[in-house]
């Protein structure tokens, strides 16, 4: 192998990382409006599925503009806040900043029977990274009408079940409120009781996952607790 | 190597780069690299083909770059070179799924990034790249990937038929009506350490039929 100077490499290094860089940042760049396009289409699937619609890629637009037609911002005493398009808050920057500061979004929808629910966006961690989900709430502003929940990279088999829909069906029906005070839902491990409506089973081998994901629900949710108690029938 | 100047693009040398990974040579049966990946994306068929098309391509690719550039690499920081090519290459692999095959680059998460610390690629590289030009690199390449992702589809063919009675999602199991006479998905396929045991069963079965592969002391 020939000897090359150190200058040589100096040089070398120098011309690969900038010519490297320069690929990548003209992929990224070109690419971006299609990777945000799909990121969009899986939020708003996402929405939908907390409301027991199921979409596909293709048809979530169309079902999107259907089921959910309106969307505010609420500051954390429950008073809207205007001038804010509720789909383009990004929940993790939110939760940096102070609480009187945050914007928390809501969505209102009507799914096929009917009822009026609010879907509320969540964010949290898990074991080995973030955790988000949706929480869709009937009129009543207590009962859970249904949750979507998705994962970064949670253990396959294990905390990755919790977007499964067994697990996130047992949410349903389950309520945030006792009378007027906020207990949120709790997972218990080794299995809730059916009849218990503030608790459900936790995933098995997948405590942290799942403790992760009951922080989220009641730290994400109880800053809604002003407008969902004013906004109670 | 080098300096054979005029041979046949597909001289029976350059064939057997080509085949060789899929038999005798075989990236994950013989040489056991790649297996954590091939643990982590075989549930299901569709995302192994995708992994296996992507392993492929970044192997093709960066081996041919590397190939063209070995005469100017210096080779006191090869390896760092060859990580950044391989690096490169994954990410507008990574780029390119998350715009277009969205729902797969969800499911192959981590694996995608993870493709860059695989040891099948920087071996090529090594072993085959840094030393040869860049069209018997080329077909090195395409070889390897391809020999790796055939395993990995094997594997995921039984898996995803036996795991959840689908083949690419169409559920064939139910179709030949096999739960109305009690049968259940064995759920146990679906975790990791099964794939072990599908590869295990392929090494056996390939020693078993070539003799020379079987190691003594």
């Amino acid at each position: 192998m020939k000897q090359f100077s150190n200058r040589y490499i100096f040089i070398f290094s120098s011309v690969m990382v900038i010519a490297v860089a320069a690929l990548l940042s003209l992929a990224a760049t070109l690419l971006q409006p299609a990777q945000e396009k799909n990121l969009e289409i899986e939020k708003k699937k996402s929405m939908l599925e907390s409301i027991g619609v199921p979409a596909t890629r293709n048809n979530t637009e169309e079902l999107y503009d259907k089921y959910i037609k309106e969307s505010f911002v609420l500051n954390s005493k429950g008073e809207p806040v205007e001038g804010v398009n509720a789909f383009t808050v990004v929940l993790k920057n939110e939760q940096k900043k102070p609480l009187d500061q945050q914007y928390l979004p809501v969505f209102r929808a009507t799914p096929d029977d009917g009822e009026k629910v609010i879907i509320l966006p969540v964010e949290g961690k898990g074991l080995w990274g973030p955790i988000w989900g949706y929480v869709s709430l009937r009129s009543d502003m207590n009962t859970i009408y249904g949750v979507t929940f998705d994962h970064k990279g949670e253990t396959p088999g294990l905390g990755a079940e919790i977007n499964t829909t067994p697990f996130e069906g047992m949410f349903r029906g389950d309520q945030l409120f006792d009378n007027q005070k906020f207990v949120s839902v709790k997972v218990k491990k080794g299995g809730a009781d059916p009849a218990d409506i503030h608790g459900v089973d936790a995933v098995s081998g997948g405590t942290i996952t799942s403790k992760g994901l009951e922080k989220m629900l009641s730290d994400c949710l109880i800053k809604y607790n002003d407008y969902l108690l004013k906004n109670r029938n | 190597m080098s300096n054979q100047e005029k041979e046949p693009m597909f001289s029976a040398k350059n064939l057997k780069l080509l085949t060789d990974p899929f038999g005798n040579n075989n990236p994950i049966t013989v040489q056991v690299l790649g297996i954590c990946s091939a643990l982590a994306v075989t549930v299901k068929l569709k995302p192994a083909i995708v992994m296996a098309l992507s392993v492929t391509i970044v192997t093709a690719v960066s081996n041919v770059v590397i190939a063209a550039m070995r005469k100017y690499i210096p080779d006191r920081i090869r390896i760092i070179v060859q990580l950044v090519i391989i690096a490169t290459m994954v990410i507008l692999v990574d780029q390119f799924l998350k715009a277009f095959v969205f729902d797969v680059s969800k499911q192959l998460s981590v694996f995608v990034g993870l493709i860059i610390t695989n040891c099948i690629i920087m071996g090529r590289l090594e072993a085959f790249a840094m030393a040869n030009k860049p069209w018997p690199s080329f077909i090195d390449g395409l070889g390897n990937g391809a020999g790796y992702g055939l395993i990995l589809i094997v594997v995921s063919f039984f898996r995803e038929l036996l795991g959840s009675g689908t083949i690419l999602g169409f559920p064939v199991l139910e179709k030949l009506g096999v739960y109305s006479v009690g049968y259940e998905n064995n759920g146990m396929v679906i975790l990791p350490p099964m794939a072990l045991i599908f590869i295990g069963l392929i090494i056996w079965i390939q020693r078993s039929r070539n003799k020379s592969l079987v190691e003594h002391k």
